[in-house]
């Protein structure tokens, strides 16, 4: 088994984009944190043959679900300030306005894109962390990347992979 | 045709990680679950990689036994909940410090021997005895340890030290007063024996 911090190096990466699709971003953090914690503390015990990635966004999927229903119970009077939009074309300043674009879509949507496209799960593991069938999970991604191609247009690019 | 949005790593990703990373070895450590942390620390003797249970001090590896094999063994013996995390390396790296700056000549630190058992947790036991500056020869050692005929293990244990610097193999040597071997290379062993001479 290898050292969880090579688990870190390698997937922490992935995970924090995960969660920035799923969660604002000073929730993504925590929901990055709390993520690695558990994952820390159940790594001993992980299958030398599991899957770490999709074990971390299983993982992952359920912490922004708590911080998501935290919010709900206690709803914050100030909404995060909205970045300003950039007028430099710098490469990454839009991401901001993609990060928002994709959080806006339906929950599911949202988090079949994030796993699919960002994590790169194939659907069959998707459609076990979603609790829906593989179909679902598929038709879920592709609708999300059709609402997107409406609401941000320039986020979408052709050829890419599938 | 393939249609995805274009989720690139934006350039102050690096930044953040390493930030929740830091904070992660924190939040691990207050939870109970860092059983080893570690950090890496320039020498004169090359880079050094330290690592600490919650115990003590329990492995101190030279850049050419290769640190990410350390690790891994680390991993295997111990527990593979293992996290860079420098703050509780914090004391050991300073008196590392201190002793290649001249101005420490023994170390204060909580060890965890765990590493190694029997005779040679013994040996590494007794080594400290011998003090900055001195040497001793490994029959010595053997005869310190209570086993005059046990040159060769004595010599196994020396080689074996999992805490090197700290635990002072570098003061063991041969009979006929060359150095012998050394974890960190023979050119290590003599920039330590060097430095405690002057």
């Amino acid at each position: 088994m290898q050292p969880f911090e090579k688990v870190v190096e390698q997937h922490g990466g992935t995970v924090l984009r995960v969660c920035r699709v799923l969660l604002r971003r000073h929730d993504a953090e925590d929901a990055w944190s709390e993520t690695f914690l558990a994952a820390l503390r159940a790594y001993p015990d992980l299958p030398e043959t599991a899957n770490v990635e999709a074990w971390l966004v299983t993982i992952a999927h359920r912490k922004a679900i708590d911080v998501l229903r935290a919010r709900k119970r206690q709803p914050t009077p100030v909404e995060e300030v909205p970045e300003a939009p950039t007028a430099l074309g710098l490469p990454g300043a839009a991401d901001g306005d993609l990060w928002q674009a994709v959080r806006a879509l339906p929950e599911k949507q949202r988090q079949a894109v994030a796993y699919h496209y960002v994590a790169g799960l194939p659907y069959a593991e998707i459609a076990e962390i979603l609790g829906v069938t593989t179909d679902a999970a598929r038709r879920a991604a592709a609708d999300g990347i059709r609402n997107l191609r409406k609401s941000y247009p320039g986020a979408i690019r052709e050829g890419a992979p599938s | 045709m393939n249609v995805s949005p274009d989720f690139a790593a934006s350039p102050s990703d690096a930044d953040t990680l390493e930030r929740l990373r830091l904070r992660l070895g924190q939040a691990a450590d207050a939870e109970g679950l860092l059983d080893v942390a570690y950090t890496t620390v320039d020498s004169p003797v090359g880079a050094l990689l330290l690592a600490a249970t919650p115990k003590g001090l329990v492995r101190v590896a030279f850049d050419v036994e290769d640190h990410d094999r350390v690790l891994e063994t680390l991993s295997k013996r111990i527990s593979p909940r293992v996290l860079r995390a420098p703050k509780r390396l914090d004391a050991a790296a300073r008196e590392l410090d201190e002793y290649f700056a001249g101005q420490r000549q023994a170390f204060d630190l909580p060890l965890d021997l765990s590493l190694s058992r029997g005779f040679r947790q013994l040996v590494q036991r007794h080594l400290p005895d011998i003090g900055y500056g001195q040497t001793r020869t490994y029959g010595q050692v053997a005869a310190l340890v209570g086993n005059p005929k046990a040159v060769r293990a004595v010599g196994t244990a020396c080689a074996t030290n999992p805490l090197p610097l700290v635990v002072p193999c570098h003061r063991v040597l041969r009979s006929d007063g060359t150095p012998g071997g050394y974890a960190g290379g023979p050119e290590a062993k003599l920039t330590l024996l060097n430095l405690e001479a002057a």
